[in-house]
């Protein structure tokens, strides 16, 4: 049976992984390659590192960020984060990452979705969107949430998913770095709106939120930071706890 | 020498470097005379199973119908897999290396495609070589939209819409639909099991 997968999130800052609350105030979690081996030693399904300051001078260290974690690795390893062109993911791959994960760069030319699928297949493109409550509905964010961009956020899911996105990667700003629990109604909405796997991400507290993703918000992969980072939720207990909510996991793994 | 059969299809890094991991030094190539010199022949393939028509047009597909002849083992991972086929829905008139006559199909409506994680092995009897040492049930992690049926030849098959076949393997020849290279312990020892042919 196919099992709902729990993603660690690195958000990397100069090299450093870093976490923040609703995109702000961020403070130091350790080396990326080190969290990303013992989390994947561990029991996490697949790593994300998410370049979250990413700027043309800090593109040296990220690619080196990159080849040092994806080295000891054997599980999916997706990296985000200032990915602008086909050479800046084909640089990525290169450095050995299996996915890559874009947001302002496919708003602002989703063709990049399409060609970046022609050259690395689709499962290697995950189309990352940062949505935050507003009019009733969920809008699209882009440049680490910084930026408004008019668009819906379920349109926009649709959208990415049409031109060849392998996965949609679905933050709530609302809830990001809160601990209240993942924004299960938006993950639905995505979810329902699109063929294609949806990870929720933002709020993640404990297992119990988990639980309700899965199964409230249809989601098929969820992703969290903190929790993991700073030792308040181990990928074995929470995945004991998921299987006996009856929701199936890799475990033991 | 183990070489990994680069026809630009995706991204090799982790195939290569899963192989390092264990203590090989891979060749990833494009040349069809190094294909032809190979101990042990690797083709990766993600994406679309038409990107396989470069391997006629370099002459690579050659190179290796020959050194399967000459009973080199020869491993395809993912579309690699679906290559051993005669053809696939995905791309109708392409030919595979037809090594069975079957075709690869489209998940069935119903289920989201593609199947994309962490799905479990049921492995068929205990004679498979590339699987020694590896449980029944063990995880690995696959990413496709089109699936191999059950054949004569399927060694481990998957549930996701009905089974399919996760590994098929018949003499020197061996493929599998997920990624070992990104399925964990698993994925190394099944790797390690082909390098020790």
């Amino acid at each position: 049976m196919l099992t709902k997968r729990i993603i660690a999130c690195l958000d990397v800052d100069a090299g450093r992984v870093v976490k923040g609350t609703q995109f702000l105030n961020l403070r130091d979690a350790g080396d990326p390659a080190q969290l990303a081996f013992a989390h994947s030693e561990a029991g996490a399904d697949e790593i994300v590192l998410l370049d979250i300051t990413a700027t043309h001078e800090k593109r040296a260290t990220l690619l080196e960020t990159v080849r040092r974690t994806a080295r000891e690795i054997f599980v999916p390893f997706t990296v985000g984060g200032g990915v602008r062109t086909l050479d800046d993911a084909a640089a990525i791959f290169d450095a050995g990452a299996d996915k890559i994960s874009i947001n302002s760069a496919a708003i602002a030319d989703p063709s990049i979705i399409t060609e970046i699928g022609k050259r690395f297949g689709s499962q290697a493109v995950i189309v990352a969107i940062d949505a935050k409550r507003a009019n009733g509905g969920f809008e699209a964010f882009v440049h680490g949430g910084r930026k408004p961009t008019g668009k819906d956020a379920i349109a926009w899911a649709r959208e990415a998913e049409n031109r060849g996105a392998g996965e949609i990667l679905l933050t709530s700003m609302d809830r990001d770095g809160t601990g209240i629990g993942f924004d299960c109604e938006l993950t639905c909405a995505v979810s329902q709106a699109v063929q294609i796997p949806v990870i929720a991400s933002g709020g993640a507290g404990g297992a119990k939120d988990f639980v309700e993703v899965f199964r409230v918000g249809q989601a098929d992969a969820a992703l969290a930071a903190s929790i993991f980072h700073f030792g308040l939720s181990s990928f074995s207990d929470l995945k004991q706890q998921l299987q006996t909510e009856q929701i199936a996991v890799r475990f033991p793994c | 020498m183990i070489a990994i059969v680069d026809y630009r299809a995706g991204n090799l890094a982790s195939v290569k470097k899963a192989f390092e991991h264990i203590g090989q030094t891979p060749v990833v190539t494009s040349d069809p005379e190094v294909v032809a010199k190979a101990e042990k022949i690797v083709l990766p393939g993600v994406g679309h199973f038409a990107a396989t028509s470069a391997l006629v047009d370099s002459g690579l597909r050659e190179a290796i119908a020959q050194r399967i002849k000459q009973k080199t083992p020869f491993l395809g991972i993912c579309v690699g897999m679906q290559w051993m086929l005669a053809c696939s829905e995905e791309a109708p008139g392409i030919k595979g290396l037809g090594i069975w006559p079957d075709q690869c199909v489209h998940f069935p409506a119903g289920v989201k495609a593609p199947h994309v994680g962490w799905n479990q092995l049921e492995i068929r009897g205990e004679t498979s070589r590339l699987l020694k040492g590896i449980p029944s049930d063990s995880f690995v992690y696959f990413t496709h939209s089109y699936r191999v049926p059950l054949l004569q030849a399927t060694v481990a098959e998957s549930e996701y819409g009905g089974k399919f076949s996760a590994a098929v393997e018949q003499d020197h020849l061996f493929g599998v639909q997920f990624h070992p290279e990104k399925s964990g312990d698993v994925g190394l020892k099944l790797l390690e099991n082909f390098c020790s042919l």
